[in-house]
């Protein structure tokens, strides 16, 4: 840190905290090793255990969560956060929609529990996983599994400045256009997400020759009940299909609806 | 189409990719046709075996596949996954930079980065009609972008036209092809026959006869030029698709309400990529970002669109919420109200909506069945 820097005592204070996840989205932070120490100087890193054991005490201006609320010590935990914290940003899809830990959501969790751990009674965990917005107010949900550095930057340069940060709610679609991506859909026939996936990754798979699995949960403007048939006719079957929407945004409201639609059977458009 | 000009000649193979080398030698970034990703796309190319010789397309709704070309043509393909809206109103572009000055007062700075001198080679002539348009759009009202206009004004254009349409092709009754009458520097028939592979080439600018003049020409004789004028009347028959022959303008205006607009929203996924690809649509946004210090800022253009929510957003949300509103704002536009706002159609019958529409939706066929809908009212109102 710089002298400037530490001269400052008014720096906003950041606190990054974990809840049920792989801990990659708040690590996403500390990848964006090129803006790391002006970012240090700008914010006062308080409380983030994956790089320091010094732990400030709240109020903080900015927290950012990571993670999906799993056990009844979450609840509790997740209510203060909300307490001390003038700003909360859920971050990545557990923190947004669940993760894939929601795959419990519909299943039977004391089962999971039963075949998962030697002694399953010093175990205590919610039957379901759910994202911070089902427990406490959250300002801004930043997707992605994991989320995107620029994105993360964005964020916090926009909260730091007091304007609305720039993060687009339509397709990946968009994303792959201006990237001068050529379709996989219409120049392959290979499924992709990508017309119902919110944007924000940069259209990377694509950008690869695979398909979108939309690891960056439902754009602001789905059409389900038009795009599933478009899925079969590139070659998934129901499994597939399921298998996809549930894997890292399983609890996305579209996603799950788009689930029972397609085991339900109706592709009927509308 | 202009094939008897006293200034045609005839460039063969070599010929070609001596324009390119010779147009990069000019100073010109050369972007023109090659193959990339299972695709013809537009991009910077060096030398003739860029060019995607031998390679055709086959088009349908919602599907594009390379198919291999036994003639060896370079240009025998229709439309492909971009246009030159690529490279004359890119799809993000910075404004302007400012930082806080030493009085705390902010210093602006425009951006005038010097454009590149593009020359395009394989501008058919709907994307040429498309150019237009666009010029119209961005030069010609009372606030003209002038990023646009200067790196509209230093391209050079190379026209090819259109000896072998798609399935999903237009332009004949749209009026914009598939021969090139003005606006071009250099305009190229390519004509493969027992009399080898060759291309009839005629300039229409200074700076076209003077880059003719220094490749190797020779003087065109009737047979070629005959054959040129045949290869593209025959594509002017050979049209996949047609417009209905009424006044689009009058039809979209008489049809707002039509049931239609329901069928063809349930097919639609509003993903935007029929504006994407749209050789016309120009419509963008701003973004202002800052830096984690806060002293500098920067305004970015973004291409956007009008299946976007956050495109038509005000204080009490989007204003065209529903996906028909969205499919009906951009099919009425392009068809219909472009006219009253600019003078002409905004759809040049290029065919990429139809093709890059992942479901597959024909603005043609919506056009007719919207057409054939308001016969069936009037016959019912008679």
């Amino acid at each position: 840190m710089t002298a400037r820097a530490a001269e400052r005592t008014d720096r906003p204070r950041l606190a990054v905290w974990k809840f049920a996840s792989c801990d990659g989205c708040q690590l996403t932070l500390l990848d964006c090793e090129d803006d790391l120490l002006t970012l240090a100087e700008q914010v006062e890193v308080s409380y983030f255990l994956e790089a320091s054991s010094a732990l400030g005490t709240g109020p903080y201006d900015l927290s950012l969560v990571d993670g999906s609320v799993t056990t009844p010590e979450d609840e509790a935990r997740v209510r203060h956060i909300r307490e001390v914290s003038r700003h909360v940003v859920a971050i990545g899809a557990c923190a947004t929609a669940g993760g894939i830990q929601a795959l419990r959501n519909y299943a039977d969790a004391a089962e999971f529990r039963a075949a998962v751990y030697a002694r399953p009674e010093y175990i205590e965990t919610l039957a379901t996983s759910t994202p911070i917005s089902a427990h406490v107010p959250v300002d801004l949900e930043l997707r992605g599994c994991p989320i995107d550095r620029g994105q993360l930057l964005e964020v916090i340069a926009a909260h730091l400045t007091g304007r609305k940060p720039d993060l687009p709610g339509h397709s990946v679609c968009f994303e792959c256009k201006r990237r001068g991506t050529t379709c996989v859909v219409v120049a392959r026939g290979t499924p992709c997400l990508g017309p119902v996936t919110h944007a924000g990754c940069g259209a990377l798979c694509p950008a690869y020759g695979r398909g979108c699995y939309g690891c960056f949960g439902p754009s602001n403007s789905t059409r389900f009940p038009t795009f599933l048939p478009l899925l079969r006719r590139d070659g998934m079957d129901t499994l597939d299909i399921v298998r996809e929407l549930r894997t890292f945004n399983t609890a996305a409201p579209e996603f799950e609806e788009a689930v029972g639609l397609q085991e339900a059977g109706r592709e009927d458009r509308g | 189409m202009r094939t008897g000009g006293r200034d045609a000649v005839v460039l063969d193979r070599d010929g070609l990719d001596g324009l390119i080398v010779l147009l990069a030698a000019r100073g010109r970034t050369v972007i023109g046709p090659t193959v990339r990703d299972g695709a013809i796309v537009l991009a910077e190319i060096s030398a003739g075996g860029d060019l995607p010789y031998g390679w055709g397309v086959d088009l349908e709704a919602g599907r594009y596949r390379l198919r291999p070309r036994t003639d060896g043509a370079a240009f025998a393909h229709s439309a492909g996954p971009q246009s030159w809206k690529t490279f004359l109103h890119p799809q993000r572009e910075r404004q302007w930079t400012a930082r806080t000055g030493p009085d705390g007062v902010p210093l602006v700075t425009e951006d005038d980065t010097p454009p590149p001198s593009y020359a395009f080679l394989g501008v058919r002539p709907c994307d040429l009609r498309a150019i237009q348009v666009q010029d119209r759009v961005l030069t010609d009202g009372p606030h003209t972008d002038p990023r646009y206009r200067r790196r509209r004004e230093r391209a050079f254009l190379v026209v090819v036209e259109c000896t072998e349409p798609g399935a999903t092709c237009f332009c004949v009754s749209m009026g914009t092809g598939p021969a090139a009458d003005r606006g071009y520097d250099l305009a190229l028939t390519e004509v493969v026959d027992d009399g080898g592979h060759r291309f009839l080439a005629r300039s229409a600018s200074d700076e076209g006869s003077a880059v003719l003049a220094e490749l190797p020409t020779r003087p065109a004789d009737d047979g070629l030029r005959a054959a040129a004028r045949e290869g593209v009347a025959q594509a002017a028959g050979r049209m996949g698709r047609a417009m209905p022959d009424v006044d689009l303008r009058v039809l979209m205006h008489e049809t707002l309400t039509a049931d239609r607009w329901n069928d063809v929203t349930a097919r639609c996924l509003t993903c935007g990529n029929c504006t994407m690809v749209c050789p016309t649509c120009f419509c963008t946004t701003a973004e202002d970002v800052t830096d984690l210090t806060g002293e500098h800022t920067e305004r970015w253009r973004r291409w956007e669109s009008c299946y976007d929510l956050e495109f038509t957003h005000l204080q009490n949300g989007p204003v065209r919420a529903s996906a028909l509103s969205r499919y009906r704002q951009w099919a009425t536009h392009k068809l219909g109200t472009w006219y009253d706002q600019f003078g002409s159609s905004g759809c040049v019958g290029c065919g990429r909506c139809i093709v890059w529409c992942p479901t597959g939706i024909d603005i043609t066929e919506e056009a007719h069945a919207l057409n054939q809908e308001r016969a069936e009212a009037r016959q019912a109102a008679s």
